[in-house]
Protein backbone atom coordinates (compact mmCIF):
# COMPACT_ATOMS: atom_id res chain seq x y z
CA UNK A 1 0.00 0.00 0.00
CA UNK A 2 3.05 2.48 1.17
CA UNK A 3 4.82 1.23 -1.84
CA UNK A 4 2.54 2.11 -4.17
CA UNK A 5 1.74 5.86 -2.94
CA UNK A 6 5.45 6.12 -4.06
CA UNK A 7 4.64 4.95 -7.72
CA UNK A 8 1.60 6.49 -7.72
CA UNK A 9 3.37 10.02 -8.74
CA UNK A 10 5.82 8.42 -11.00
CA UNK A 11 2.50 7.21 -12.75
CA UNK A 12 1.02 9.81 -12.80
CA UNK A 13 3.85 11.47 -14.89
CA UNK A 14 4.59 9.08 -16.94
CA UNK A 15 0.69 9.02 -18.45
CA UNK A 16 1.07 12.93 -18.45
CA UNK A 17 4.32 12.75 -20.74
CA UNK A 18 2.64 10.09 -22.59
CA UNK A 19 -0.29 12.12 -23.70
CA UNK A 20 1.76 15.50 -24.55
CA UNK A 21 4.24 13.60 -26.22
CA UNK A 22 1.66 12.22 -28.53
CA UNK A 23 -0.02 15.69 -28.98
CA UNK A 24 3.19 17.43 -30.17
CA UNK A 25 3.42 19.09 -33.32
CA UNK A 26 -0.21 18.68 -33.72
CA UNK A 27 -2.06 21.58 -34.11
CA UNK A 28 -5.01 21.50 -31.72
CA UNK A 29 -7.19 24.09 -33.88
CA UNK A 30 -7.39 21.94 -37.00
CA UNK A 31 -10.51 19.70 -36.73
CA UNK A 32 -10.70 16.37 -38.13
CA UNK A 33 -13.21 16.09 -41.07
CA UNK A 34 -16.33 14.27 -40.63
CA UNK A 35 -15.94 13.38 -44.42
CA UNK A 36 -13.24 10.82 -44.33
CA UNK A 37 -13.94 7.54 -45.56
CA UNK A 38 -16.91 8.99 -46.88
CA UNK A 39 -18.48 9.91 -50.05
CA UNK A 40 -17.97 13.84 -50.90
CA UNK A 41 -20.85 15.78 -50.16
CA UNK A 42 -23.55 17.09 -53.00
CA UNK A 43 -22.71 20.19 -54.31
CA UNK A 44 -23.05 21.11 -58.34
CA UNK A 45 -21.33 24.16 -59.13
CA UNK A 46 -21.19 26.75 -62.26
CA UNK A 47 -18.18 27.02 -64.69
CA UNK A 48 -15.73 30.34 -63.61
CA UNK A 49 -14.72 30.83 -67.56
CA UNK A 50 -15.82 29.30 -71.21
CA UNK A 51 -12.54 26.71 -70.91
CA UNK A 52 -12.81 25.25 -67.76
CA UNK A 53 -15.77 23.14 -66.86
CA UNK A 54 -17.60 23.44 -63.69
CA UNK A 55 -17.53 20.95 -60.94
CA UNK A 56 -19.93 18.83 -59.34
CA UNK A 57 -20.08 15.57 -57.13
CA UNK A 58 -20.52 13.01 -60.20
CA UNK A 59 -17.45 14.53 -61.51
CA UNK A 60 -14.96 13.20 -58.72
CA UNK A 61 -15.89 9.77 -59.49
CA UNK A 62 -13.41 7.45 -61.59
CA UNK A 63 -10.19 8.53 -60.71
CA UNK A 64 -7.79 9.93 -57.66
CA UNK A 65 -8.21 13.73 -57.45
CA UNK A 66 -7.78 16.73 -55.14
CA UNK A 67 -10.29 19.30 -54.67
CA UNK A 68 -8.72 22.52 -53.63
CA UNK A 69 -10.63 25.19 -51.97
CA UNK A 70 -8.96 28.65 -53.24
CA UNK A 71 -9.46 32.53 -53.83
CA UNK A 72 -7.86 34.97 -54.93
CA UNK A 73 -8.39 37.30 -52.11
CA UNK A 74 -6.38 34.67 -49.75
CA UNK A 75 -3.12 35.41 -49.32
CA UNK A 76 -1.97 31.49 -48.47
CA UNK A 77 -3.85 30.26 -51.76
CA UNK A 78 -1.01 32.50 -54.25
CA UNK A 79 1.93 30.80 -51.80
CA UNK A 80 0.39 27.39 -52.48
CA UNK A 81 -0.07 27.74 -56.08
CA UNK A 82 3.05 27.26 -57.53
CA UNK A 83 2.69 23.71 -55.63
CA UNK A 84 -0.48 23.03 -57.18
CA UNK A 85 1.25 23.57 -60.55
CA UNK A 86 3.85 21.57 -59.97
CA UNK A 87 1.42 19.10 -58.96
CA UNK A 88 -0.43 18.99 -62.07
CA UNK A 89 1.84 19.43 -64.31
CA UNK A 90 5.07 17.41 -63.21
CA UNK A 91 2.90 14.64 -61.32
CA UNK A 92 -0.07 14.82 -63.57
CA UNK A 93 -2.49 15.03 -60.56
CA UNK A 94 -5.50 16.09 -61.49
CA UNK A 95 -6.85 18.68 -59.56
CA UNK A 96 -10.69 20.21 -58.93
CA UNK A 97 -10.96 23.94 -57.57
CA UNK A 98 -13.30 24.82 -55.94
CA UNK A 99 -13.91 29.22 -55.70
CA UNK A 100 -14.90 29.97 -52.51
CA UNK A 101 -16.60 33.36 -52.18
CA UNK A 102 -14.74 34.83 -55.00
CA UNK A 103 -15.03 38.02 -57.82
CA UNK A 104 -15.57 36.47 -60.78
CA UNK A 105 -13.03 38.85 -63.03
CA UNK A 106 -10.47 38.59 -60.05
CA UNK A 107 -10.34 34.60 -60.12
CA UNK A 108 -9.99 34.70 -63.85
CA UNK A 109 -7.15 37.52 -63.36
CA UNK A 110 -5.39 35.18 -60.82
CA UNK A 111 -5.58 32.30 -63.15
CA UNK A 112 -4.22 33.88 -66.37
CA UNK A 113 -1.33 35.60 -64.61
CA UNK A 114 -0.35 32.32 -62.48
CA UNK A 115 -1.23 29.40 -64.48
CA UNK A 116 -4.54 27.01 -64.27
CA UNK A 117 -3.59 23.86 -62.37
CA UNK A 118 -7.35 23.07 -62.45
CA UNK A 119 -8.94 20.33 -64.90
CA UNK A 120 -12.36 21.69 -63.62
CA UNK A 121 -13.18 24.95 -61.50
CA UNK A 122 -16.75 25.29 -59.84
CA UNK A 123 -17.97 28.91 -57.99
CA UNK A 124 -18.71 28.86 -54.84
CA UNK A 125 -20.12 32.11 -54.21
CA UNK A 126 -21.90 31.76 -51.15
CA UNK A 127 -20.11 29.72 -49.42
CA UNK A 128 -22.46 27.09 -49.13
CA UNK A 129 -20.78 23.94 -50.88
CA UNK A 130 -17.80 24.68 -49.32
CA UNK A 131 -20.06 24.53 -46.03
CA UNK A 132 -20.96 21.05 -47.30
CA UNK A 133 -17.39 19.88 -47.31
CA UNK A 134 -17.15 21.24 -43.50
CA UNK A 135 -14.29 23.96 -45.11
CA UNK A 136 -13.30 26.52 -41.93
CA UNK A 137 -11.15 28.57 -44.28
CA UNK A 138 -9.33 28.81 -47.17
CA UNK A 139 -7.17 26.86 -48.84
CA UNK A 140 -8.12 23.53 -47.82
CA UNK A 141 -7.51 20.56 -49.82
CA UNK A 142 -9.46 17.13 -50.12
CA UNK A 143 -7.55 14.03 -51.16
CA UNK A 144 -10.69 11.84 -53.33
CA UNK A 145 -9.93 8.38 -54.10
CA UNK A 146 -11.40 6.14 -57.62
CA UNK A 147 -15.19 5.87 -56.37
CA UNK A 148 -15.13 9.64 -54.48
CA UNK A 149 -14.84 9.25 -51.22
CA UNK A 150 -12.74 11.66 -49.54
CA UNK A 151 -9.25 10.46 -48.04
CA UNK A 152 -7.53 12.98 -46.33
CA UNK A 153 -8.14 16.62 -46.08
CA UNK A 154 -5.73 19.37 -45.86
CA UNK A 155 -6.02 22.59 -43.86
CA UNK A 156 -3.89 25.62 -44.46
CA UNK A 157 -1.09 25.96 -48.19
CA UNK A 158 0.25 22.79 -49.10
CA UNK A 159 4.16 23.27 -48.24
CA UNK A 160 6.58 21.12 -50.56
CA UNK A 161 7.45 19.24 -47.52
CA UNK A 162 3.89 18.19 -47.03
CA UNK A 163 4.16 16.71 -50.99
CA UNK A 164 6.35 14.37 -49.97
CA UNK A 165 5.30 13.46 -46.45
CA UNK A 166 1.77 12.80 -47.25
CA UNK A 167 0.01 13.68 -50.16
CA UNK A 168 2.23 12.41 -53.18
CA UNK A 169 2.76 9.24 -51.03
CA UNK A 170 -1.18 8.94 -50.45
CA UNK A 171 -1.99 9.58 -53.81
CA UNK A 172 0.21 6.77 -55.22
CA UNK A 173 -1.24 4.73 -52.75
CA UNK A 174 -4.95 5.20 -53.86
CA UNK A 175 -3.67 5.38 -57.73
CA UNK A 176 -2.70 1.59 -57.08
CA UNK B 1 -41.24 60.70 -10.60
CA UNK B 2 -39.44 61.47 -13.30
CA UNK B 3 -36.01 60.81 -11.98
CA UNK B 4 -37.43 57.28 -10.94
CA UNK B 5 -38.51 56.60 -14.32
CA UNK B 6 -34.95 57.54 -15.70
CA UNK B 7 -33.70 55.30 -13.23
CA UNK B 8 -35.45 52.46 -14.50
CA UNK B 9 -34.34 53.53 -18.29
CA UNK B 10 -31.09 53.72 -16.94
CA UNK B 11 -31.24 50.49 -15.24
CA UNK B 12 -32.79 48.89 -18.14
CA UNK B 13 -29.79 50.49 -20.22
CA UNK B 14 -27.26 49.27 -18.12
CA UNK B 15 -28.80 45.52 -18.31
CA UNK B 16 -28.60 46.08 -22.03
CA UNK B 17 -25.04 47.17 -22.45
CA UNK B 18 -23.92 44.65 -19.75
CA UNK B 19 -25.24 41.51 -21.50
CA UNK B 20 -23.97 39.45 -24.48
CA UNK B 21 -23.45 41.21 -27.49
CA UNK B 22 -23.98 39.02 -30.53
CA UNK B 23 -22.76 39.61 -34.38
CA UNK B 24 -26.23 39.25 -35.60
CA UNK B 25 -26.23 41.63 -39.04
CA UNK B 26 -28.95 43.86 -40.45
CA UNK B 27 -31.29 41.74 -42.50
CA UNK B 28 -30.12 37.95 -41.01
CA UNK B 29 -33.06 37.89 -38.54
CA UNK B 30 -36.27 35.71 -39.49
CA UNK B 31 -39.23 37.97 -39.53
CA UNK B 32 -41.14 35.16 -37.43
CA UNK B 33 -40.32 36.00 -33.63
CA UNK B 34 -40.79 32.45 -32.45
CA UNK B 35 -38.76 30.80 -34.85
CA UNK B 36 -36.16 33.75 -35.00
CA UNK B 37 -35.72 33.02 -30.81
CA UNK B 38 -35.13 29.37 -32.19
CA UNK B 39 -32.52 30.29 -34.34
CA UNK B 40 -30.91 32.28 -31.60
CA UNK B 41 -30.93 29.65 -29.13
CA UNK B 42 -29.44 27.01 -31.58
CA UNK B 43 -26.43 29.67 -32.38
CA UNK B 44 -25.65 30.00 -28.86
CA UNK B 45 -24.73 26.28 -29.21
CA UNK B 46 -22.96 26.30 -32.20
CA UNK B 47 -19.48 26.99 -32.36
CA UNK B 48 -17.89 29.53 -34.55
CA UNK B 49 -15.06 26.80 -36.38
CA UNK B 50 -12.92 30.38 -37.38
CA UNK B 51 -12.13 31.51 -33.28
CA UNK B 52 -13.33 28.37 -32.33
CA UNK B 53 -14.05 30.24 -28.60
CA UNK B 54 -16.97 31.64 -29.24
CA UNK B 55 -20.59 30.71 -30.76
CA UNK B 56 -21.90 31.51 -34.15
CA UNK B 57 -24.15 34.10 -32.22
CA UNK B 58 -21.37 35.90 -30.78
CA UNK B 59 -19.27 35.88 -33.80
CA UNK B 60 -18.55 38.28 -36.85
CA UNK B 61 -16.41 35.86 -38.68
CA UNK B 62 -17.96 35.52 -42.02
CA UNK B 63 -17.84 31.81 -42.06
CA UNK B 64 -20.27 32.54 -38.61
CA UNK B 65 -22.86 34.62 -40.47
CA UNK B 66 -23.12 31.67 -43.44
CA UNK B 67 -23.86 29.28 -40.60
CA UNK B 68 -26.29 31.59 -38.96
CA UNK B 69 -28.40 31.79 -42.00
CA UNK B 70 -28.25 28.48 -42.77
CA UNK B 71 -29.15 27.93 -39.09
CA UNK B 72 -32.33 30.00 -40.01
CA UNK B 73 -32.81 28.56 -43.81
CA UNK B 74 -33.31 25.29 -41.99
CA UNK B 75 -35.71 25.96 -39.57
CA UNK B 76 -37.56 27.82 -42.17
CA UNK B 77 -37.66 24.48 -44.09
CA UNK B 78 -39.61 23.06 -41.20
CA UNK B 79 -36.40 21.44 -38.93
CA UNK B 80 -36.16 20.86 -35.78
CA UNK B 81 -33.94 21.54 -33.29
CA UNK B 82 -32.07 19.06 -32.80
CA UNK B 83 -32.09 18.69 -37.03
CA UNK B 84 -30.63 21.89 -36.96
CA UNK B 85 -27.67 20.63 -35.00
CA UNK B 86 -27.52 17.58 -36.25
CA UNK B 87 -27.28 19.05 -39.71
CA UNK B 88 -24.42 21.38 -39.10
CA UNK B 89 -22.65 18.21 -36.46
CA UNK B 90 -22.70 16.40 -40.07
CA UNK B 91 -20.70 18.87 -41.88
CA UNK B 92 -18.33 19.95 -39.14
CA UNK B 93 -18.06 17.53 -36.48
CA UNK B 94 -19.35 16.95 -32.54
CA UNK B 95 -16.68 19.94 -32.02
CA UNK B 96 -19.07 22.80 -33.15
CA UNK B 97 -20.92 21.71 -29.98
CA UNK B 98 -20.19 23.81 -27.92
CA UNK B 99 -22.51 21.83 -25.29
CA UNK B 100 -20.56 18.32 -25.60
CA UNK B 101 -23.06 15.86 -25.76
CA UNK B 102 -24.07 13.11 -23.07
CA UNK B 103 -23.02 9.93 -25.21
CA UNK B 104 -20.69 7.07 -24.21
CA UNK B 105 -18.26 8.91 -26.40
CA UNK B 106 -18.28 11.91 -23.88
CA UNK B 107 -18.45 9.99 -20.46
CA UNK B 108 -15.19 10.54 -19.60
CA UNK B 109 -15.54 14.31 -19.78
CA UNK B 110 -19.00 14.05 -18.24
CA UNK B 111 -17.79 11.67 -15.16
CA UNK B 112 -13.99 12.07 -14.99
CA UNK B 113 -14.22 15.15 -12.56
CA UNK B 114 -16.99 14.04 -10.20
CA UNK B 115 -15.02 10.92 -10.34
CA UNK B 116 -11.93 12.55 -9.16
CA UNK B 117 -13.30 14.79 -6.38
CA UNK B 118 -15.08 11.38 -5.08
CA UNK B 119 -11.77 9.59 -5.23
CA UNK B 120 -10.20 12.72 -3.35
CA UNK B 121 -12.66 12.95 -1.04
CA UNK B 122 -12.25 9.14 0.01
CA UNK B 123 -8.88 9.50 0.50
CA UNK B 124 -9.27 12.52 2.57
CA UNK B 125 -11.71 10.67 4.72
CA UNK B 126 -9.56 7.76 5.22
CA UNK B 127 -6.83 9.64 6.10
CA UNK B 128 -8.65 11.86 8.66
CA UNK B 129 -10.73 8.42 9.78
CA UNK B 130 -7.64 6.14 10.46
CA UNK B 131 -6.41 6.39 13.96
CA UNK B 132 -2.77 6.80 13.93
CA UNK B 133 -0.98 3.81 15.22
CA UNK B 134 0.65 4.08 18.90
CA UNK B 135 4.39 3.35 18.74
CA UNK B 136 4.77 0.08 20.35
CA UNK B 137 5.91 -0.22 23.67
CA UNK B 138 9.73 -0.80 24.03
CA UNK B 139 10.94 -4.23 24.72
CA UNK B 140 13.54 -5.06 27.33
CA UNK B 141 16.73 -5.25 25.68
CA UNK B 142 15.60 -1.56 24.10
CA UNK B 143 14.81 -0.22 27.52
CA UNK B 144 18.21 -1.51 28.91
CA UNK B 145 20.24 0.50 25.89
CA UNK B 146 18.24 3.90 26.60
CA UNK B 147 19.03 3.37 30.23
CA UNK B 148 22.62 3.42 29.94
CA UNK B 149 22.93 6.02 27.15
CA UNK B 150 20.89 8.37 30.07
CA UNK B 151 22.97 7.05 32.59
CA UNK B 152 26.46 7.84 30.28
CA UNK B 153 25.33 11.44 29.58
CA UNK B 154 27.27 13.82 32.13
Amino acid sequence: MKRLLYILPVLAFACAAVLIWLRLGTDPSILPSTLINRPAPNFDLEPLRAETPGLKTADLHGQVALVNVFASWCVPCRVEHPILMRLAEKDGVQIYGINYKDDADAARRWLDQLGNPFARIGVDGNGRAAIEWGVTGVPETFVIDRDGRVRYRHVGPIQARDLDATILPLLKTLAR
Amino acid sequence: MISRRFAILALLVLLRIGGTPYALEPGEALDDPVLEARARDISKELRCLVCQNQSIDDSSAALARDLRLLVRERLKAGDGDSEVIAFIVARYGAYVRLKPPFDPSTYALWFGPPAVLVIALLVVFRATRRPRPSPLPLDADERRRIDALRDDSP
